[in-house]
């Protein structure tokens, strides 16, 4: 095992931000945007692939971001839950959560939010089975997921509606 | 957690990617989808000195049908074949691909990289033992070409030397008048499935099945191809009773290890459940039924 590794030079575009930076190859996409972005809305579960907590879209597809290496992310496109709201308002997805207790302790809420925004950009009119599977990734300790179900069909029809 | 310190070597084609790893020799690891290898590395369980990833090489992610066959590049993603309308031809590789693990799980994952893996509850060597399928592995010496039933040797053991990689996939179309389907109980979406059967079958004159193929996931050490419940139904017609003799075949085939998953006794009870859940679901596409299948949950 290197006891030390050469830091990689990449370039990644976060929520529209490009940043270049030099890290470490074992630095993982979660680490990076919390730790050396400062972007500490994407939250660490269980860092072991389970929870879903650290859900981010890179290049357009949700990830596990604690799955991801940085380098990875090199030439990519990330959109985390700071990039949903723009100028002072909420994205219309956090705005059916707010409305419809679509969260308690927060804490896995940003990544359900992603889990959100990569299913409406895929299927726009969801059935209640394809919400059921999109966050099946996710894990959510307070709701009983019932409101989360309940606020992805209202964030559907007021994306729908905007 | 941070995995321990490895030496990152980007691969920018297939043929970077073999030098890389002759030269690298046994202390390198191949980084495809990274969704098993990376939480290997976080717990420490696997520790390579380098990794060599081939996210950035061109061409290794394709699904192009050629001469009654699909050929899948190795870094095709789960998401891509489940959403490929050319997959959605064969009902089985549908199933699979739409139920491993989770929506980000199936982004990064890759069907070479599961199948290099070779967890004994990996979803694909099942359903693509049910079909003919080879596996391209490319190598300092050149290619060669593997049928999957040879590729797998054991548990998280393949035929691949540490200097060969799997290049592609090919998956021969089923004839006419087939169907298939894959049915995996797991407790959760992102866990391995804690049993799985795919069963493809081909009707002729009714309910006469010429063709049956099955095979059983996480009941083995690798996964099992049924023979003796093949046997049961092939030249029979589907009903009741030839459904049940397929099913207690499978149950005496599979050879479960105990773990927190489920005990002996309850893994053989629930492969009996699922192989005879596949062959009426498998049995009714040949119908021409629709029939939704995906992975069960506890």
């Amino acid at each position: 095992m290197p006891e030390e590794t050469e830091r990689i030079p990449i370039t990644v575009r976060v929520n529209g931000k490009s940043h270049s930076l030099a890290v470490e190859p074992r630095l993982l996409l979660v680490e990076l945007l919390r730790e050396e972005l400062d972007l500490t809305g994407t939250h660490i579960g269980c860092d072991t692939t389970y929870c879903g907590a650290c859900t981010v879209l890179l290049n357009g597809a949700a990830v596990k971001s604690c799955t991801v290496f940085a380098v990875q992310a090199d030439q990519g496109e990330v959109l985390t839950v700071e990039g949903l709201a723009q100028d002072h308002k909420l994205h219309p997805i956090q705005e059916a959560f707010a409305q419809n207790h679509g969260l308690q302790c927060g804490y896995c809420t940003p990544g359900v939010l992603m889990s959100t925004y990569a299913l409406l950009a895929r299927h726009p009119n969801p059935s209640d089975a394809q919400i059921r599977k999109a966050i099946a990734g996710n894990t959510c300790r307070c709701t009983g997921y019932q409101n989360i179900i309940k606020s992805i069909r209202a964030a559907a029809r007021g994306i729908e509606g905007s | 957690m941070y995995p321990p310190p490895f030496r990152y070597h980007r691969a920018g084609s297939l043929k970077e990617a073999v030098a890389l790893l002759a030269e690298l020799g046994e202390e390198a690891k191949v980084l495809a989808g990274g969704q098993s290898l990376i939480p290997l590395m976080k717990l420490r369980l696997a520790s390579p000195a380098h990794l060599v990833d081939l996210n950035f090489a061109p061409g290794l992610s394709y699904i192009r049908p050629e001469n009654g066959e699909i050929r899948f590049g190795a870094m095709t993603r789960h998401a891509e074949i489940e959403y490929s309308e050319v997959v959605a031809r064969i009902p089985i590789l549908h199933d699979c691909a739409s139920g491993i693990a989770d929506v980000q799980v199936r982004s990064r994952g890759t069907l070479g990289g599961s199948l290099a893996e070779a967890d004994p509850s990996g979803d694909w060597t099942p359903v693509l033992l049910t079909l003919e399928t080879e596996v391209i592995c490319v190598g300092p010496q050149g290619e060669r070409s593997v049928p999957l039933a040879e590729f797998v040797t054991d548990a998280f053991t393949t035929v691949l030397a540490p200097t060969e990689l799997v290049r592609e996939v090919k998956v021969k179309l089923p004839p006419a008048k087939s169907g298939g389907a894959y049915v995996a109980f797991k407790r959760s979406a992102p866990v391995y499935a804690t049993a799985s059967a795919a069963v493809q079958l081909t009707l002729v004159d009714g309910d006469v099945c010429a063709q049956a193929a099955i095979a059983l996931g996480g009941v083995g050490l690798t996964a099992i191809k049924a023979a003796e419940a093949e046997a049961a139904l092939r030249g029979q017609r589907i009903s009741a009773k030839t459904v049940e003799a397929a099913a207690e075949a499978a149950m005496r085939a599979a050879d479960p290890q105990p773990d927190m998953r489920g005990s002996v006794a309850y893994k053989r009870v629930l492969i009996g459940a699922l192989v005879r859940r596949a062959i009426d679901a498998a049995a009714r596409r040949c119908r021409r039924e629709q029939v939704e299948v995906s992975h069960q949950y506890a």
